[in-house]
């Protein structure tokens, strides 16, 4: 029992890496319907980013926020340089966001180099502690990564929901040549949206790299994982995102708690089963 | 029209001719196979240097035959290995593979080479066991251990010495570190220990948590068979969870980039021992020699060659020794140099000397290195026992040996 409840805490934990993963993701396709394929690369970029202020400052709040926005920068960057010149060509927006993130693991290799990095945590993160009831030692960090995604998930919902750039955003989901027409700037506004999606990927790398670790190949496995936690849970949906990530963060702890070798296979098999019997995700809406 | 086409298409005929008119015979082509993408990417590197080392010290020519260095990526998997060979063999028509790093690389190249009778392919650092135990190719050579004879040492020191009864398995799951966990628990069973339990998990894994919980209590150590990023999460998160057990190292488990990285994991590891064919600060005379010789070659490279680096070496040095051996005559299907090279004797960096059995698998020597913290507080490996000659069958009678059927998940097991 004691080791189930360990499991599905674990199972929590890895969920929320994925939902801040997922969010950023989730929030720019929802917007643009583009699947940004580099979201991988501004991750891990946003790790790398955060190692290095947390090595010059040794303040690890401030690495995440630096290796946000650094992320964020450059997702602006992208947007505003080279996926907004095919506004409107899904297809190949996406394309080009692939050459994007081959560029961007290729450039990060170079100058970071192959090794694995682990940003380094205040004394009161970096250990464990005993958990109560269940007697067994717990990463500090892990419980902090839960109260960490439940706060970026609230804010994320109130910038949606209650102020006057999510109501523009919702607007433009819902109809973005109505919004246009409206008289408001949406090359600007997608700049905007860009730009929140690294800086919640950025926060995500930094936030990985402190709870694990990062390495070349980092970006393609988050990129992997958020797109599995966004067809699960529908594209564009903040909701769904949380949804989806808890789903698969629970089903891989389960897999390599309780069948190490094919842990993988019942990640795929939800979202296999997901596609069968509801293609647009479980919180999605079908496109009409 | 018709004659125009006509002769268009004799000329072409006549171009594709003198294309694939057979290369100069005095060029001999070397074909290297590493990985030089993703997270392998900086010790595929080192590999490749390794290669081109061996070259650059026979001058780049045998014989007066200049010698090609050809390189190409491998992303770890078998089919990127064969598409990697294939393209040498048939587009640049290289006389010789050396190659590829990974365990499971190494036996898709091994089935491959039957297919290329007339080329020569020299493994380069992928050990795993029946690449040359079990179906063993005529023209796949490997001057290197497999992944058992580079834990040679280590089981009976970790009964022997460190006294450590029960041992719990955490691995890669794939041939390479079946390999190794078969090295470990050869010995170690053998001694009277037990590993009631083995952890099986995929390359790449980011949240080992579950299973440091599942780990049992009751072990003495746990044997970690991880690489790179795999090693570093696998054993913060064992630190982490507040795991107080001793570390045994695989031979790739426990090197100086992770020793180098940061983590308060690394006080765990004081005293782990490991099993390994290539210590980077080996006190010899051979070794000092060969590092010197790569640090000239490549100032850019590490510090000091890594095990990639040392075993990519061995296979193009061999090479070098006998096409000067032949005189870089590879006529009749390299016949009179596969002769050479599967009797072939030479001194390896590592002080040792280099020789082949009856498989063409290096009978080799191992180290049993320990973590130890320096004078200025970073943390090294030094050597505590060389076992020399070690070969494929561990010491043990061959035909036992292979009855104890091919390497597996299950197979060993000494619960």
């Amino acid at each position: 029992m004691t080791f189930f409840l360990i499991v599905t805490l674990n199972g929590l934990t890895l969920a929320a890496l994925y939902f801040l993963a997922a969010s950023g993701f989730t929030l720019i396709f929802g917007l643009m319907r583009t699947v940004n394929m580099a979201h991988g690369a501004l991750l891990l970029l946003g790790g790398y980013v955060g190692f290095e202020v947390a090595k010059t400052t040794g303040i690890w709040p401030l690495a995440i926020l630096g290796g946000g926005l650094a992320a964020a920068l450059v997702g602006a960057i992208i947007q505003f340089g080279i996926l907004g010149r095919f506004q409107g060509d899904e297809l190949r927006q996406t394309l080009a966001s692939i050459a994007l993130s081959i560029i961007m693991a290729d450039l990060m290799l170079w100058f970071w180099g192959g090794i694995t990095y682990q940003v380094a945590m205040p004394d009161a993160l970096a250990g464990g502690f005993r958990l109560p009831l269940l007697g067994v030692g717990y990463a500090t960090i892990r419980l902090v990564l839960i109260a960490f995604a439940i706060v970026v998930g609230i804010a994320l919902w109130l910038v949606i929901a209650k102020t006057r750039l999510g109501a523009i955003i919702r607007a433009g989901v819902d109809d973005r040549e109505m919004l246009r027409a409206l008289g408001f700037d949406v090359a600007k506004i997608f700049v905007v949206v860009f730009a929140l999606g690294g800086l919640l990927a950025g926060m995500a790398g930094v936030v990985a790299a402190s709870a694990l670790s990062i390495s070349p190949g980092t970006d393609l496995q988050f990129l992997l994982s958020s797109l599995v936690v966004v067809i699960v849970g529908g594209m564009g949906s903040v909701g769904g995102a949380a949804l989806g990530a808890l789903l698969i963060g629970l089903a891989e702890q389960y897999g390599l708690a309780y069948a190490p070798t094919y842990g993988v296979v019942f990640t795929f098999a939800i979202m296999v089963l997901v596609l069968a019997v509801r293609p647009q995700g479980l919180l999605g809406r079908s496109e009409a | 029209m018709f004659t125009n086409l006509r002769a268009i298409t004799m000329t072409s005929i006549l171009a594709l001719g003198v294309f694939t008119a057979p290369a100069s015979a005095e060029d001999i082509k070397i074909g290297v196979i590493s990985i030089l993408e993703g997270a392998f990417a900086a010790l595929g590197q080192d590999g490749i240097r390794g290669a081109e080392l061996a070259v650059a010290e026979a001058g780049g020519e045998v014989a007066g035959n200049k010698i090609e260095v050809i390189t190409m990526s491998s992303d770890a998997s078998p089919d990127s290995a064969v598409n990697a060979a294939r393209k040498l063999i048939e587009q640049d028509g290289v006389d010789i593979i050396v190659g590829p790093l990974s365990g499971s690389e190494g036996l898709a190249l091994r089935d491959l080479s039957k297919s290329y009778p007339a080329v020569t392919f020299l493994n380069g650092s992928s050990a795993a066991q029946d690449t040359t135990l079990r179906d063993s190719s005529d023209n796949f050579f490997r001057f290197g251990g497999d992944g058992a004879q580079w834990m040679a040492g280590v089981g009976n020191y970790a009964h022997d010495d460190l006294g450590y009864q029960k041992v719990a398995v955490v691995a890669e799951d794939y041939s390479f570190p079946y390999t190794q966990v078969l090295g470990f628990m050869t010995e170690f069973c053998a001694a009277g220990g037990s590993v009631p339990d083995k952890f099986w998990t995929p390359i790449g894994t980011k949240d080992y948590s579950s299973v440091v919980y599942s780990i049992p209590s009751d072990v003495d150590a746990i044997f970690v068979a991880l690489g790179g990023a795999d090693a570093v999460n696998f054993l913060t998160q064992y630190n982490q969870a507040g795991g107080d057990k001793p570390i045994i190292g695989g031979s790739i488990t426990i090197d100086q980039s992770i020793l180098d990285s940061e983590g308060p994991f690394k006080k765990q590891l004081i005293g782990a021992p490991a099993g390994t064919p290539t210590v980077s600060d080996l006190d010899g005379t051979e070794w000092k020699a060969f590092t010197a010789s790569y640090t000239e070659h490549f100032p850019d490279g590490f510090t000091a060659p890594s095990i990639f680096a040392h075993h990519y070496y061995m296979s193009a040095h061999a090479a070098v020794l006998a096409l000067e051996e032949v005189k870089g005559d590879l006529s009749g299907d390299q016949a009179a140099f596969r002769a050479a090279l599967s009797d072939l004797q030479f001194v390896t960096p590592t002080g040792g000397t280099m020789r082949l059995d009856e498989n063409r698998n290096g009978i080799v020597d191992n180290f049993v290195t320990e973590v130890f913290e320096r004078e200025d507080g970073t943390l090294g490996n030094r050597v505590v026992k060389i076992i020399s000659d070690v070969d494929q069958s561990l010491g043990q009678d061959p035909s036992a040996f292979l009855a104890q059927g091919p390497v597996s998940r299950d197979n060993p097991s000494c619960p």
